[in-house]
């Protein structure tokens, strides 16, 4: 393995690590789709931020596009507040933040070098070109710096507040009763998931990004009936499906992103079938046996 | 001297544009079973979620024994309607009667060996102990009740409210409630339950509260819930069957 196919795998694997342990919480509060709509709309602050400060400085970025995140949660919220449904309230808050960034995107494109497709669909390929210095050192590629310490930060919050982010997901009523503040769990989550996208953008785009965030979460929720083992089982699918997904694309010569996310769904549909729990066929064979122990219930009352 | 466990001032809620309730304004006193009865949509759980701050208020002011309710969160026990949480949420009993225990740890501390003895010892009160393990979403609905129970008894409070925790529960689990507040009783524990079997009221509780959008009484039993106030709380739509001297009602 080469240098720079290790760092491209080891920003994959801090991808997939942040959006596993996430993933299990959006998809817990039925949430996955305001992953989806954060994914999109954080674009107009990525490009915002980029035209502000002129530079493509990923600190920067990330800072515009975690305030977008938020603005992007807090309208989802008020909109249902207000009467509007929430799928509803949740489809014109991405779209119209997303077609913001498009157009902003657009009109900018000759002068600054912001690759829509790039945005859209990452080219994690060329992770280890875009480095970052320090103290006049070469310090590595920028995209493991962003992904490492989104990962880190992601890690130390969750782990931190773990207890606060089960019970808010869980029964957020009787933890607000007990003076959990939900609200600030919330959206401490959203924001966690704000930095996330835009680490990952690099990356696996803002597209498959939701990909990383939903389906190795839900494959691990077929798995297992403990939150806990739920996160590790989801950040193991989403490292595995990286590592798989960069050789399929080396062998393939496709875009490594989209192979990543394919191994996730492929993986995720083999769980589907397969899990011992949850599986399809472990459930088909549960009734079958139910059904036979009728039978034989039914037999035996009539000899009897 | 002892203060009131809950005093309500000019409470008023409303959703959208709609007044839910009017003017609420009551008092209770200590080690009291009381019943919250009223129409559907009469507001008997948005009382309590007003009181415990779940929704916001127009107006009005809340006092827990003497102090404003965020002064007091470990005197108050919740138990909210079973169907408000997901059950098939990846978790076992013991795991979701431990997080009665996490209003008293605080920010950072997490649920040890300690909190886990009192969730036990929760679940044994509720004849659970030994479905402790058990994945929630395996438990029959009656079990799931007993569960929210066994999580607001090792919350420890002094002051309960449970919203609707007889509604489609098996005769074993209504015992099981029952014998529970009767403990809670026992103790000088205070205990509010929103309730919809009217045939059941008396049996099971020491005071009415009788709610439709504004108070219509609240009071001891024998005096509040009378065929006359009750007609009245429900607006005409109760047909009273007063055969063999113990009235049942029947909502027409």
């Amino acid at each position: 393995m080469s240098v720079n196919e290790l760092w491209v795998i080891l920003t994959g694997i801090f991808v997939a690590a942040s959006c596993g342990i996430l993933g299990c919480f959006l998809i817990l509060r039925k949430m996955a789709m305001v992953g989806d709509a954060i994914s999109h709309s954080v674009l107009p602050g990525i490009v915002i931020a980029f035209l502000i400060s002129g530079s493509r400085d990923s600190l920067v970025m990330t800072l515009g596009a975690a305030v977008f995140g938020l603005v992007t949660v807090f309208l989802i919220q008020l909109f249902k507040n207000s009467g509007v449904q929430t799928d509803a309230s949740i489809g014109v808050v991405f779209t119209a933040l997303f077609a913001v960034g498009i157009v902003l995107v657009s009109v900018y494109t000759r002068q600054i070098d912001l690759d829509l497709d790039c945005v859209l669909y990452g080219e994690i390929a060329f992770v280890p070109f875009d480095r970052i210095t320090l103290f006049g050192m070469d310090a590595g590629p920028k995209a493991i710096w962003g992904t490492g310490i989104t990962f880190f930060i992601t890690l130390l919050v969750v782990s931190l507040f773990y207890k606060q982010f089960k019970i808010t997901s869980f029964d957020p009523a009787m933890a607000a009763s007990v003076g959990i503040p939900v609200a600030l769990i919330h959206y401490m989550l959203m924001g966690l998931v704000s930095l996330t996208t835009v680490s990952s953008f690099e990356s696996v785009g803002a597209i498959l990004v939701l990909g990383m965030l939903v389906v190795p979460a839900a494959t691990a929720y077929l798995l297992t009936e403990r939150l806990s083992v739920m996160i590790v089982y989801s950040v193991a699918v989403g490292i595995v499906s990286t590592i798989l997904g960069y050789y399929a694309a080396v062998w393939l010569d496709a875009s490594i992103a989209g192979c990543i996310v394919t191994v996730a769904g492929i993986i995720f549909g083999l769980t589907f079938i397969f899990s011992p729990s949850h599986g399809m066929i472990s459930k088909w064979w549960r009734k079958r046996k139910i059904l036979q122990e009728d039978h034989a219930k039914q037999a035996q009352l009539e000899t009897a | 001297m002892s203060q009131s466990p809950l005093e309500i001032n000019n409470i008023s809620v409303a959703y959208q544009k709609k007044p839910v309730l009017r003017d609420i304004t009551f008092s209770i006193p200590e080690g009291k079973l009381i019943g919250i009865v009223g129409p559907n949509g009469a507001g008997k759980s948005t009382l309590i979620k007003a009181i415990l701050g779940l929704i916001p208020r127009l107006s009005g002011e809340v006092k827990i024994y003497g102090k404003p309710y965020k002064d007091q969160l470990k005197k108050i026990g919740y138990v909210p309607q079973r169907e408000s949480v997901d059950w098939d949420f990846p978790t076992n009993a013991l795991d979701v009667v431990t997080m009665g225990r996490y209003g008293h740890l605080g920010w950072f501390k997490r649920p040890g060996k300690k909190e886990k003895e009192i969730a036990m010892e929760s679940l044994r009160k509720v004849g659970m102990q030994d479905y402790a393990n058990r994945q929630i979403s395996q438990l029959s609905g009656g079990q799931q009740q007993r569960i929210f129970l066994a999580r607001a008894l090792a919350q420890d409070a002094t002051l309960y409210f449970m919203d609707e925790p007889f509604v489609g529960v098996d005769a074993a689990t209504e015992k099981a409630i029952i014998t529970l507040l009767d403990e809670l009783k026992k103790q000088g524990k205070t205990v509010l339950v929103v309730h919809h079997d009217l045939a059941t009221v008396k049996e099971y509780f020491d005071w009415v509260m009788l709610l439709n959008e504004t108070l219509r009484a609240i009071g001891p039993a024998e005096e509040v819930f009378t065929a006359d106030m009750l007609q009245e709380t429900y607006g005409g739509r109760l047909a009273v069957l007063d055969k063999q001297k113990e009235s049942s009602f029947v909502l027409a």
